[in-house]
């Protein structure tokens, strides 16, 4: 028996992928976070920024890759337990209550996964692989957000991330076993300030560069 | 205890034959419930009345019936043993119940529990659980004397608490994913935390999650809903050491696997 493939394999191991991935990813979150709060400074140091992080070559192309390993290894291990879990019961209940404990958050995290992908890739081209040859970052992002459709859809998409991160952020600790009665009430509130920061953080902006459009 | 109150509830009940039937909801009609009666008294009351019928009664789980020997167990109203907060179904009475109230019976569903008939599910794969590791192994003879290895308080409050576990399977039968992971963690959780469970904490850990995955058991997504189903009210805290013990055996235990 592979000895590798049984611990990350096993039901455990991958609770702990899960986790290992979405902790990077809040990090990557984070940097990205602070990243866009230039835009509120102003357009050339939005641009600067950007020009920046592009010319941090070949670490820039490094962490990208990176990146996007993580985030292909939370994306397939978290189909595979989507899935593992309804084949892990076949016959459905007519009613089922929940007694206490699920959440908004942990109900839907599979699907807020699924929406968050496909705004992955929206943003993706939108922003990432659009030609800035011509015009820059940040006018693309000004005239984009000018457009109330596509900050309806940046506001609505960031709902769905702070409501994927309500569930994941405590689920991580919880999953490295990180649970103790002296601190888990404050990892639980911890989450909520994660999650409203990332919310509001990332949703504040499209709205304020409608606003002053 | 003298208001003696009777009720009538509709139950919408599972019936089926055998493993192999495909089974079906029968709605039952139950009259005049004693408020005093426990919910499988009701239901003997009821199957006294079927059998007088020349009905099939429906058949169900039940042994102690005062809430420690883990054997009943079905799904009402969608909540395993009920709606009543750290009881089995056992515990909880017909007073909790509205006049002419609709209650849905269902066994506990898994893919890992078979219905047998009507209620009756084999839970069978919680014992290969135990089988694979859920044990310690001490020599035969005369009984050790008590108190010759020492164990903190503290340690020894959290591992009754996991003990507490009756191994019911409503843990399970509550989760969104049926997962085995409350009753697994507290069976890890009581032997890691005392110093008869350590010697073989790494092999056993990793032992009972292989045979728990090949039961197929769904994956805990921390959802929570065992913790708050749980007749014993045991704590997700034991899933969490159980995450601990599996990277400590995981990623620092030696075994025969490794050269």
């Amino acid at each position: 028996m592979n000895w590798y493939m049984f611990l990350l394999g096993s039901s455990v191991g991958k609770k702990m992928l899960m986790a290992l991935t979405g902790l990077c990813l809040i990090g990557f979150l984070a940097v990205h976070l602070l990243g866009s709060t230039m835009a509120f400074v102003g357009a050339e140091a939005f641009n600067g920024y950007a020009k920046k992080l592009h010319s941090l070559e070949p670490y820039f192309t490094v962490f990208n890759i990176g990146l996007l390993t993580i985030g292909l290894v939370h994306i397939a291990v978290g189909i595979l337990l989507f899935f593992e879990n309804l084949k892990a019961r076949p016959d459905r209940y007519l009613v089922y209550r929940n007694p206490g404990g699920m959440t908004i958050g942990s109900k839907t995290v599979p699907y807020s996964g699924i929406l968050i992908l496909f705004f992955v890739i929206l943003h993706l081209l939108k922003f990432t692989f659009a030609d800035k040859s011509v015009t820059p970052i940040y006018q693309q992002m000004a005239t984009t957000f000018a457009n109330p459709a596509w900050v309806l859809i940046y506001v609505v998409a960031m709902v769905v991330v702070a409501v994927h991160i309500s569930h994941g952020f405590w689920s991580m600790f919880q999953t490295f076993g990180i649970n103790h009665p002296r601190y888990m009430p404050v990892i639980m509130k911890l989450g909520l300030v994660v999650t409203l920061l990332i919310g509001f953080g990332f949703g504040i902006l499209p709205i304020y560069l409608l606003i002053i459009s | 205890m003298n208001n003696h109150k009777t009720i009538n509830i509709t139950l919408k009940v599972w019936r089926q034959q055998s493993p192999e039937d495909r089974g079906r909801f029968e709605i039952i009609p139950v009259e005049g419930v004693d408020t005093h009666s426990s919910f499988l008294e009701m239901l003997d009351f009821l199957n006294e009345k079927l059998i007088l019928q020349d009905k099939e009664p429906i058949e169900f789980d039940n042994d102690c019936r005062e809430g420690i020997c883990g054997t009943c167990g079905m799904m009402v109203d969608g909540i395993p043993h009920g709606h009543g907060k750290g009881m089995t179904i056992c515990q909880l009475h017909m007073r909790e119940f509205n006049d002419g109230a609709t209650v849905v019976v269902e066994p506990f569903r898994a893919r890992a529990y078979k219905v047998i008939q009507d209620l009756i599910v084999d839970r069978s794969p919680l014992e290969k659980i135990i089988q694979a590791g859920g044990y310690i192994s001490v020599n035969t003879g005369g009984a050790p004397d008590a108190n010759a290895i020492p164990v903190g308080q503290e340690k020894v409050e959290e591992a009754m608490d996991a003990a507490a576990c009756i191994g019911c399977g409503a843990c399970v039968a509550s989760c969104p994913n049926a997962s085995a992971m409350l009753f697994v963690s507290a069976k890890v959780s009581q032997l890691a935390l005392l110093p008869q469970g350590r010697p073989e904490a790494n092999i056993r850990v990793l032992a009972m999650l292989k045979e728990m995955d090949a039961c197929g058991f769904g994956n805990c997504t921390n959802h929570r809903v065992c913790e708050a189903a749980c007749p014993k009210e045991v704590s997700i805290s034991h899933i969490a050491r159980f995450n601990r013990e599996f990277l400590k055996a995981g990623l620092f235990g030696r075994s025969t696997m490794d050269k």
